[in-house]
């Protein structure tokens, strides 16, 4: 297939490109880019006019579910909820069931993408075996068979050691150790952040400085270490500032924050309505406007979702009976745009840049977050002038525990081109 | 039947409440408190009306004390018992209010051990709503029986000071307590070791002492609260030797409060380990006018409430 996209702004941070442009895609490939093309034997115009073409988004940190949780979400449902809200590209997290702990989970993920002909699906592989936090995996064989980066997500590695072993040893494999900042011992059963509301509220409480010592205590290991290490939603306003000067003292990591953390903060949690339960909790407004900035000043290198589906029946229960987490694959395009680079908090090239530059490049991903002559043709052209409402009704996830439902602001998607092929065009 | 004002359709917690709605409730307790007295306990106010008791959490002086309150009023009710009932085969709390429910109820008394399940309840349920404790969050006929015990007694309800003494953290009725203390105007003294009274309770309208003497000293009312020995399983404090040492209430301490001060306490009292047991069963202490008080604040409540939206939605 062959297709000419005419007369869009491309907006490319990786080689500070603002420009309008006509883009020819071909097998699946970027052709040509130039100022002015003419379609010849092209096949499609797709016209651009008043359009921008991004290099194709990249959520860094989601949950697909399958194996194991196919009633929450399945591959396929993921990357059609991907591809529906601008993402060419995902990173899933291991803890599945059975776990990504070996090649053949693995493989097994890769294979089921691939037939679905989406979004590219990047597995993100555990740094123990069986998520144990004890013995870590066979990570050169991991990697060997697609692997990104390895991270035992949700249930933070709590043994120094552990992790100390973990950043040495995949340092020859050049692939991010991804962490998910929690003692678990300082956070115990709590459900929201501790502070005012978690007292008043009657509910068991999860300081900030859960996660703050591991953010802390990695930073040191890393400090002498030098592997690479990627933080990922960070909830506090202390977690941005220790990032902020090891990064000024040159030490390399790297952290993502979410669209939740963003956008709330705590007070949302006073209802007891369960769509806000998550981990990290929402944390207070001043945590937020900590992350916003670091998000501005380049503290914080992406905007990761932690897309994580449940059922309708598992979130409607008690709070305390909930499980942790939203879904964020078709609404974080629309609410970034809308209430960060409208609100002029973010500009636009940098929203690209938080959204596929740097996931690309934290995940050796060498191909992706980038829009070149001869690269694969994977866009994402956005809409900046349509209006959005977040419908959990229309969306592709199997769940619908997305916090912005109901939202509402200008910015939607068009078109998402994956390999050269239109895999999502709105209206169509 | 309805009374002028009080326009509540479920009581989830003090938070929800006005100065006027609680001052109503308990003009309206006090109106019930004679009722009890009588040698026919009974009046037909709630006739026809079926109140179901849904307690997840054992709980024998609530759940007993709604009982009475809703038989005096006349009212039908059923004790749903959640350790012989469906929850036991899994079933969830909305399957099993809607199976409640389908039995046309008009107000349901849960007690659960997750703070916000009463509210959760009030997204789908029909009925009133009345939340008998919910987790670490409110307990609002406690604290309403509470304030009707120190209005008997002191005659008001506002420029009065009270010393909350334990584990605040994990209360309850600490929580509703000082929400409603805080709305009439009266002052909140919050004791207890730092691990279990954090100071951000502060900006909730109390102050904060971690010494029993300073918190105690000059106030109108100590309210003991129940100190769990799990607590000392989760390092809140080391020890209940230790515990008892430091803010346990005897006389010698009780003495600093005002002279004509009294002593609460929930119960279920642990003797000699927050309250000394002769200061429990002296003069000074109101624990079983407490009790009794509940009795007539729960009517009073009920009656309020009547549940009304399932009439409107007949």
């Amino acid at each position: 297939m062959k297709f000419l996209i005419k007369n869009g702004r491309l907006v490319d941070p990786s080689s500070g490109i603002d420009n309008t442009v006509d883009i020819m895609v071909a097998d699946g490939r970027i052709e040509d880019i130039h100022p002015r093309l003419e379609p010849g034997n092209a096949e499609r115009v797709i016209d651009a006019a008043g359009l921008v073409v991004c290099p194709g988004f990249i959520d860094m940190h989601v949950h697909l579910r399958e194996p194991g949780d196919e009633n929450k979400e399945t591959i396929r449902s993921g990357v059609e909820a991907a591809v529906h809200g601008g993402f060419t590209s995902v990173a899933c997290m291991p803890n599945t069931n059975p776990v990504n702990d070996n090649r053949s989970v693995t493989e097994y993920i890769i294979a089921r993408a691939k037939k679905c002909r989406l979004a590219h699906v990047f597995p993100v592989a555990a740094i123990s075996r069986g998520l144990q936090g004890e013995n870590i995996t066979e990570m050169a064989d991991l990697a060997a068979g697609g692997a990104v980066g390895f991270s035992d997500d949700g249930r933070c590695v709590m043994s120094a050691d552990l992790i100390r072993k973990a950043l040495e040893y995949c340092r020859m494999l050049d692939l991010p150790i991804i962490e998910h900042p929690e003692d678990h011992s300082i956070s115990g059963e709590g459900l929201v952040n501790e502070g005012l509301i978690s007292y008043k509220y009657g509910m068991r409480g999860i300081l900030n400085a859960a996660e703050e010592v591991i953010v802390a205590r990695d930073i040191i290991l890393q400090d002498r270490i030098r592997s690479r290490l990627h933080l990922t939603h960070l909830s506090t306003a202390r977690s941005v500032a220790n990032i902020k000067d090891a990064k000024a003292r040159g030490i390399p990591v790297t952290a993502d924050a979410t669209p939740h953390h963003l956008l709330l903060n705590e007070e949302k949690i006073t209802t007891y309505n369960t769509v806000f339960k998550v981990k990290p909790p929402l944390r207070t407004e001043s945590d937020r406007q900590a992350l916003v900035e670091g998000l501005a000043d380049g503290t914080i290198d992406c905007i990761a979702s932690d897309h994580a589906p449940h059922t309708r029946d598992e979130k409607d229960k008690e709070f305390e009976y909930a499980p942790f987490g939203v879904i964020g694959l078709e609404s974080t395009v629309s609410v970034v745009y809308d209430r960060l680079v409208r609100t002029k908090m973010i500009s636009l090239m940098r929203m690209v840049e938080l959204l596929s530059t740097n996931p690309a490049v934290i995940l050796n991903l060498k191909d992706r977050g980038k829009v070149k002559k001869g690269l694969p043709a994977d866009l994402t052209i956005l809409d900046l002038n349509q209006r959005f409402t977040i419908d959990t009704g229309k969306f592709r996830s199997k769940a619908n525990n997305c916090p912005f439902r109901n939202w509402e602001g200008m910015g939607r998607v068009a078109f998402t081109i994956v390999d050269g092929r239109v895999v999502y065009e709105s209206g169509a | 039947m309805s009374t002028p004002g009080f326009n509540q359709r479920h009581l989830l917690g003090i938070e929800h409440l006005s100065a006027g709605d609680i001052d109503t409730i308990l003009d309206t307790a006090d109106s019930f408190v004679e009722v009890s007295t009588r040698n026919i306990k009974k009046v037909p106010a709630l006739k026809g009306r079926t109140v179901v008791n849904l307690f997840f959490e054992n709980s024998t002086r609530t759940r007993s004390s709604f009982e009475i309150a809703a038989k005096r009023l006349s009212a039908d009710l059923i004790n749903f018992n959640s350790s012989v009932s469906s929850l036991k085969k899994g079933e969830s709390l909305k399957d099993t209010v809607l199976t409640l429910e389908a039995m046309n109820p008009h107000i349901i008394v849960i007690r659960h051990r997750a703070a916000g399940a009463p509210k959760y309840l009030t997204t789908f349920a029909r009925s009133s709503i009345i939340n008998a404790g919910d987790g670490f969050h409110e307990h609002p006929t406690q604290a309403l029986l509470d304030a009707q015990t120190m209005r008997q007694r002191f005659g008001k309800l506002r420029g009065l000071k009270i010393a909350i003494v334990g584990d605040i953290l994990h209360s309850r009725v600490a929580r509703s307590n000082l929400i409603l203390h805080h709305k009439m105007g009266n002052t909140v003294h919050l004791v207890g070791p730092p691990s279990l009274v954090p100071k951000e309770f502060e900006s909730m309208g109390a102050k904060v002492y971690h010494d029993l003497k300073a918190g105690v000293e000059g106030t109108d009312v100590v309210m003991m609260l129940r100190v769990q020995e799990e607590r000392g399983a989760g390092n809140y404090f080391p020890s209940i030797r230790e515990y008892r040492r430091l803010f346990e209430i005897n006389a010698a301490v009780f003495a600093t409060a005002a002279p004509d001060a009294i002593v609460m306490h929930p119960g279920p009292l642990n003797r000699d380990v927050e309250i000394e047991t002769s200061l429990a069963d002296s003069e000074r202490s109101v624990i079983l006018q407490q009790v009794n008080n509940g009795i007539a604040v729960r009517m009073a409540v009920l009656y309020l409430l009547k549940g009304e939206p399932n009439e409107v939605l007949n």
